[in-house]
């Protein structure tokens, strides 16, 4: 099958244009470098099956990124048949040597200019005679947000794919003197094929700048924001949330309950009281979930994020990071892995390792699902988002005083450039794609994990057979037992000790754990949970749940990328040490206080 | 002929660059983006505390720190 690579500059619509091409869901980010799976897929051009690569943003092919050394290398171990170089038809001034570049390779390629219905509203004209024989290749024009010129694109890219390969081998690597002329080649190919009006002017996002970027009002607004979003998110998600509460408590109300009568009483327990009851105390914060992740696909495409790393990074330069390691925070909020693995935009090693230690204390959605359920049980109404509010600043703090403790012997600095791409309104398709590749993602996560964790729950809390469920002599009684002498101190007593035990895998467990621990679900399990502890206790777990690693992915991921058993292991056992310490201070003094 | 560092510029004006004193590394990130000798770029705005500047060259803006800004040597055009 033949292959083509798409490739670009961040910021140039890639990921948008792969997604119209090719109909599947990718992650669009506007921010450099949020593209960091290889995502592939495979169509009919004419008729024919081709795969379609798309590979990671980079500014130059020398560069010295990750993202470019991954496009490096898959240039040199993968064929291409087709190089398809994405543009970003308003910055074609910078663009172009990048374009330039990839010609000298020697392969087949189209150049895509997209946004062009940007260019036409800042009066960019082109010439596209004297670019296509500039570039020595076929252009073509397009709009991949509103999906303009696609017919076209599809034409052209067949087309190409159809004639004879050049019999040039592929060269990637070229000298850097050479550059210097890629771009004298670049500005005369400008002059003769694109008129610019002499000042380009962004008026509109200038003027959103000049308070979203404003010296005293940026940081403000910014929280403002934040606290909005997350308004909306409850606001409008807590009623859902009960619905589907009440729907998944009707069914087994109504319906499953006639099977105890058909089942064998352990398969019943193990299917409703272990699978349905924790499978449903999950599936009644996906509506949160959800509201959640449109909220941040809406905040990441708009091209704020680059903002809120202008705003923060001299805040975080004193705990030896940059704003980028800001923005890894909040994109955590939605889940840690896919901000560990942004961390590659970094290339300093030792930046990139302080930055992925610090992402594991990030609130993220598994978290908030079980921050959510204990809060609603245990606080009143009035006192529920001050809780989680104190929740979200900890994780920051907690993120904080992690990096400065670290900072001197990882950290380091490296020149920082990010660039400030004019806002957009990300279109309703854009984000919903977005959106649901989020969802499927935590759902398939939640899905796996959960029914594995509760069968196994189930059958700890169950067996040996003949002994009262959950009781001390269960093998999770034991398990509980043997944890108690490090876990009392805290308040945890040996029921949710096998819940925490869990918790390492997946979070998204916790809840699932502790309807089939207690044996119930819904709101009977918030009134058990509510008996079993008081609020100290509860809040002395919530501390230890944000703060103990995050799960088995996160882990896994955090081994992948920094390539270091030591560092992973000093990541697992610093977190560990420090969730047990916060809550022992705060349990402890708080009992010592009378509450 | 004045020459004077980017960090330098006060907030709106603008300067030709001169020269780019950097290692090589993060010029080519430069030049990727569009800072190369002749280029006119324009300050726009600092963050507080002694953060990021905010600059304009052509259709691009972008952040970067102080003291990277002070490798980039610009005559001043006002």
């Amino acid at each position: 099958m033949k292959r083509i690579a798409l490739l670009g500059m961040p910021n140039t619509g890639k990921s948008t244009f792969f997604n119209r091409l090719t109909g599947a869901g990718a992650r669009i980010g506007n921010w450099p470098g949020i593209t960091v799976d290889l995502l592939s897929a495979k169509i009919l051009l004419g008729a024919e099956m081709v795969e379609v690569v798309d590979l990671p943003g980079l500014y130059d092919l020398h560069g010295f990124a990750e993202d470019e050394q991954v496009v490096r290398r898959f240039l040199l171990n993968n064929s291409v048949d087709l190089l398809c170089v994405i543009l970003n038809a308003t910055q074609i001034d910078q663009q172009l040597p990048l374009a330039l570049q990839l010609r000298r390779l020697g392969l087949r390629a189209v150049a895509i200019m997209n946004m062009t219905d940007e260019a036409e509203q800042l009066g960019i004209r082109f010439d596209a005679a004297a670019l296509a024989a500039g570039l020595d290749c076929p252009v073509c024009f397009i709009s991949a947000k509103y999906g303009r010129g696609f017919p076209e694109a599809r034409e052209m890219l067949r087309h190409v794919l159809s004639l004879d390969p050049p019999t040039a081998s592929p060269a990637p690597r070229a000298d850097f003197a050479a550059d210097e002329a890629l771009i004298a080649e670049a500005e005369k190919l400008i002059a003769r094929s694109v008129k610019m009006p002499r000042v380009l002017e962004y008026g509109l996002s200038e003027r959103i700048d000049r308070f979203a970027l404003h010296p005293v009002l940026g940081v403000p607004l910014f929280f403002l924001a934040l606290f909005l979003l997350f308004q909306a998110v409850y606001t409008l998600g807590t009623p859902l949330q009960d619905g589907v509460a009440w729907l998944l408590e009707q069914f087994r109300e109504s319906v499953l309950v006639h099977l105890q009568a058909i089942l064998p009483g352990g398969l019943y327990g193990l299917l409703v009281e272990g699978v349905y009851d924790g499978l449903g105390t999950v599936a009644s914060f996906v509506p949160v979930i959800v509201l959640f992740f449109l909220g941040m696909a809406l905040v990441e495409d708009s091209g704020y994020l680059s903002r809120i790393a202008f705003l923060t990074d001299a805040l975080m330069a004193r705990v030896g990071l940059d704003g980028r390691g800001f923005v890894m925070l909040l994109m955590g909020f939605g889940c840690n892995v896919p901000a560990l693995m942004g961390t590659r935009v970094i290339r300093a090693r030792g930046l990139r390792l302080l930055t992925m230690l610090i992402i594991p204390f990030s609130l993220c959605s598994a978290r908030l699902q079980v921050f959510l359920f204990l809060i609603s049980a245990l606080f009143s109404p009035t006192q529920a988002p001050l809780v989680l509010l104190v929740l979200y600043a900890a994780s920051f703090l907690i993120a904080f005083a992690t990096a400065l403790l670290f900072k001197n012997r990882l950290g380091g600095g490296e020149p920082l450039l990010i660039e400030l791409p004019p806002y957009r309104l990300p279109t309703f398709q854009q984000v919903v794609l977005r959106a649901w590749h989020e969802i499927h993602h935590f759902l398939s996560r939640a899905t796996r994990f959960i029914v594995a964790g509760v069968v196994a729950i189930w059958l700890l809390t169950h067996l040996p057979a003949g002994v009262p469920a959950g009781g001390p002599e269960t093998l999770a009684g034991m398990f509980g037992g043997w944890l108690e002498p490090v876990l009392r101190p805290i308040g945890i007593d040996q029921q949710m000790a096998v819940v925490l035990l869990f918790g390492f895998v997946a979070k998204e467990i916790v809840l699932g754990a502790m309807a089939v621990v207690y044996g119930v679900q819904g709101n009977a399990l918030a009134q058990l949970t509510a008996q079993h502890m008081d609020w100290v206790q509860a809040f002395s777990f919530m501390l230890f749940t944000l703060v103990y690693v995050p799960c088995l992915s996160t882990v896994a991921t955090l081994r992948g990328e920094s390539k270091s058993l030591a560092f992973t292991s000093v990541s697992i056992a610093w977190s560990l040490v420090l969730a047990w310490l916060l809550s022992f201070i705060f349990y402890q003094s708080a009992r010592l206080l009378g509450y | 002929m004045n020459l004077i560092c980017l960090s330098d510029l006060a907030i709106g004006q603008r300067g030709v660059i001169e020269e780019v004193e950097t290692e090589e590394q993060f010029r080519w990130r430069l030049q990727a983006l569009g800072f190369r000798i002749g280029r006119e770029v324009r300050l726009i705005r600092q963050a507080l505390f002694g953060g990021p500047l905010q600059v304009r060259i052509g259709s691009v803006n972008v952040m970067l720190r102080r003291h990277d800004a002070a490798f980039i040597h610009l005559r001043t055009t006002g």
